[in-house]
């Protein structure tokens, strides 16, 4: 008998090699050819991995929480099938396991790990029948497609209360209000959470979102704010609190755009962790991961060891050389994970050239009212240089004047590569090489990914 | 030098629910009122008022009120009927602007459809909203309208599930040039009645179109547009033609 999911494999692949061949880079496109010959694929291939799916969903972290599991997953010897390309929707996922599976029904790979879209969550879930469910945050973010947030985080109930993910184990941000309250009703949620108070903010960010008790409606009052709406919290009209977690940041300290340090504690002990990574950002991202290895009972020794050797996801935090010129790569596509880019990056000492990329194309949402909502103001007085390119360069710039940077600071560079080349040129004559920062969108992140490749100061290692 | 119309005075800016009906970037609107007044020497006053907080009809120049989840807008209607419509209705009348964004502007019209319930909204705008079957009017949006005699084009983003139907009293703000506007049909976009204005554009609006801020702030003072100093708006009439491209035009 002929196996014909087989033959689709097969037929899916060669559309794969074609696409690319055609210059394409687009991951999901054999995926997609493969769930219109069978739309079942998704859950046959994982069905075949032998320890099962753990999924991470957020709308901010998820590429890097993924990037740093499975550094912690593949040292403790587990073999993944992993989305880390970051194409995390149903065509992403199918081209992931078409991938890697194998003849006569085999796959290679153990354990699947898979990054996945807010809005896709429930459906992948479906198919995927994950034995771990990682929740990071929840933020506004491109309201065109996402829509509302509430939206989202009734979606995300619905799946753990009874619906595909039901049975999964839930790894939960104790910090977040609207993450939190999806273990509330369920036995065995992990929670991971920051204990530090120097870390506090003085207030809530602007774009903060969950600031009412998801139960009765009355605000919370917050105790400590560390980023966006993610603290400690408790809602004085119901007694709803933040959850007491098992995996916790203490003692956090901060180095600039170039690392963060601090004690994890697990319920197998503390260690020091030094990770590559900037930002608190990234001690939440570190911190999902850590609860993710405990859940699936790795030994501390390779948790610590797995964080620390994680270098920058693909454009997260990312560090190139462009003619020259070192050069940090920050992805910037919300207001909470701006703000937190922005943060990290006024660590830095000195003035600093910016090259800002705004687009608008779909995966960035259309709408780009958001950077009205990312604290710029930050950079006011910070800046030397700063130019702007992109689908919507001129608004970048203009959010830049009103944000307190003097209008003679900035420019406007429609084409990529010349605002590119000419970011990177105009630092060097100041004698050293002040670093330049990079803050694109999602689309524009690609872009410059591709222009440095051909520029031969980056490897295109991450497909 | 002489006295310029706006020596002296001092713009006075009440936002409403600044916490809850913010959803779409809101504050963009407010910095721009800010900074713009502050570059001609204008005074810039900001305040707020919550729910529960009582609102002064007479302290204000401008009122505004933005977008909020359907959740939040519930919130603020029962409250801004209960508690702020009369200080709104007075404010308007001694010529005070009152301006609403999307949620903002279903607020101010007669009433607004919210699931199955149909709430009262403060009146000031003879204008009805309605939920219907089909999508969410999304995306780039631009607009006709006529000011003082002068025909001008707004660009701005609109994302609302709610179709606005004007009354006999209400005048619409513009003319969809490209977009979907109050609903989808009619070619109308917002609703304007002397001082009181209400539209779906966001983007926000006035980071996409200063002139229109500039427009907003001589109401409010109630001088000439042409009394205010000028400022070097290269990168803001940049901004504006970014917009209007990326709605086609």
């Amino acid at each position: 008998m002929v196996d014909t999911l087989a033959v689709k494999l097969a037929l899916a692949r060669a559309v794969g090699v074609l696409s690319r061949r055609r210059g394409g880079g687009a991951t999901s496109a054999p995926g997609k050819v493969l769930l219109r010959l069978e739309p079942g694929a998704i859950g046959t291939l994982a069905g075949r991995l032998s320890r099962g799916c753990v999924l991470v969903s957020a709308t901010n972290g998820k590429t890097t929480t993924a990037a740093l599991a499975s550094s912690i997953l593949e040292r403790s010897g587990i073999s993944l099938v992993h989305n880390q390309a970051g194409a995390n929707m149903a065509g992403g996922i199918a081209s992931t396991l078409l991938a890697a599976s194998a003849r006569r029904g085999r796959i290679n790979g153990e354990l699947g790990l898979f990054e996945v879209d807010e809005l896709w969550l429930d459906r992948l879930a479906l198919q995927l029948r994950p034995k771990v469910l990682v929740l990071g945050n929840l933020f506004r973010d491109q309201l065109d497609r996402y829509g509302e947030l509430d939206t989202i985080a009734d979606r995300w109930a619905a799946a753990v209360r009874d619906g595909p993910a039901e049975r999964a184990r839930l790894v939960c941000n104790a910090d977040d209000p609207l993450i939190a309250d999806l273990g509330r009703d369920r036995a065995g949620v992990l929670y991971y959470g920051v204990e530090d108070d120097s870390l506090a903010l003085a207030g809530m960010a602007h774009a903060a979102d969950a600031k009412h008790c998801r139960r009765c409606g009355a605000p919370y009052t917050f105790d400590a704010i560390y980023l966006g709406h993610l603290g400690h919290y408790h809602c004085a009209a119901c007694g709803q609190c933040r959850p007491s977690p098992t995996v916790l940041a203490r003692s956090v300290v901060l180095e600039g755009v170039r690392a963060a340090r601090f004690q994890l504690n697990t319920p197998q002990g503390s260690a020091e962790v030094k990770l590559e990574l900037p930002g608190l950002y990234n001690v939440y991202n570190a911190l999902a991961a850590a609860a993710l290895a405990v859940a699936l009972e790795i030994p501390l020794a390779d948790i610590v060891a797995g964080l620390q050797s994680t270098k920058a996801a693909f454009g997260r935090a990312e560090s190139v050389t462009v003619a020259g010129r070192p050069t940090r790569i920050l992805l910037i596509k919300n207001p909470a994970g701006a703000n937190e880019v922005l943060r990290t990056l006024v660590l830095e000492p000195d003035q600093r050239d910016l090259l800002g990329v705004l687009n608008d194309n779909t995966a960035d949402g259309h709408d780009v009212s958001w950077i009205w909502d990312a604290d710029f103001e930050l950079l006011a007085g910070r800046v030397r240089l700063a130019t702007c390119s992109g689908t919507r360069a001129p608004e970048l710039a203009l959010r830049l004047k009103y944000a307190g940077v003097e209008p003679e600071r900035i420019r406007v560079v429609d084409d990529l590569g010349q605002a590119l080349a000419r970011a990177a040129a105009d630092g060097l004559d100041e004698g050293g090489k002040p670093p330049l920062y990079v803050l694109p969108t999602y689309t524009a992140m690609l872009a410059l990914r591709e222009l440095l490749v051909a520029r031969g100061e980056a490897s295109s290692s991450w497909d | 030098m002489g006295l310029s119309a706006t020596d002296g005075r001092t713009l006075r800016v009440c936002a409403l629910y600044p916490d809850l009906m913010n959803i779409y970037a809101d504050r963009g609107n407010l910095f721009v009122l800010q900074r713009r007044c502050e570059w001609r020497g204008i005074g810039y006053q900001l305040s707020g008022s919550g729910l529960g907080e009582s609102l002064d009809a007479e302290a204000h120049d401008i009122y505004y009120i933005g977008g909020g989840q359907d959740r939040d807008q519930l919130l603020c209607a029962e409250d801004l009927v209960a508690g702020k419509r009369e200080a709104l209705h007075e404010a308007a009348a001694r010529g005070a602007v009152v301006w609403g964004v999307c949620g903002g502007y279903q607020l101010l019209g007669e009433s607004y459809a919210l699931g199955e319930e149909q709430l009262s909204g403060v009146g000031l705008l003879d204008v009805r909203t309605v939920r219907e079957p089909g999508p969410r009017l999304i995306g780039n949006v631009a607009i006709e309208v006529d000011l003082d005699g002068q025909q001008r084009v707004l660009a701005g983003f609109e994302n609302h599930g709610g179709r606005t139907y004007l009354g006999p009293d209400a005048t619409p703000l513009g003319r969809v040039l490209k977009g979907h506007g109050n609903d989808g049909r009619s070619g109308l976009e917002g609703a304007r009645a002397g001082n009181v204005i209400g539209t779906y554009l966001h983007g926000p609006l006035l980071p996409k179109n200063t002139w229109f801020a500039d427009w907003l702030i001589a109401m409010a003072l109630r001088i000439e547009v042409g009394g205010m100093a000028p400022l070097d708006d290269a990168l803001e009439d940049e901004a504006h033609r970014s917009a209007r491209r990326a709605a086609g035009m």
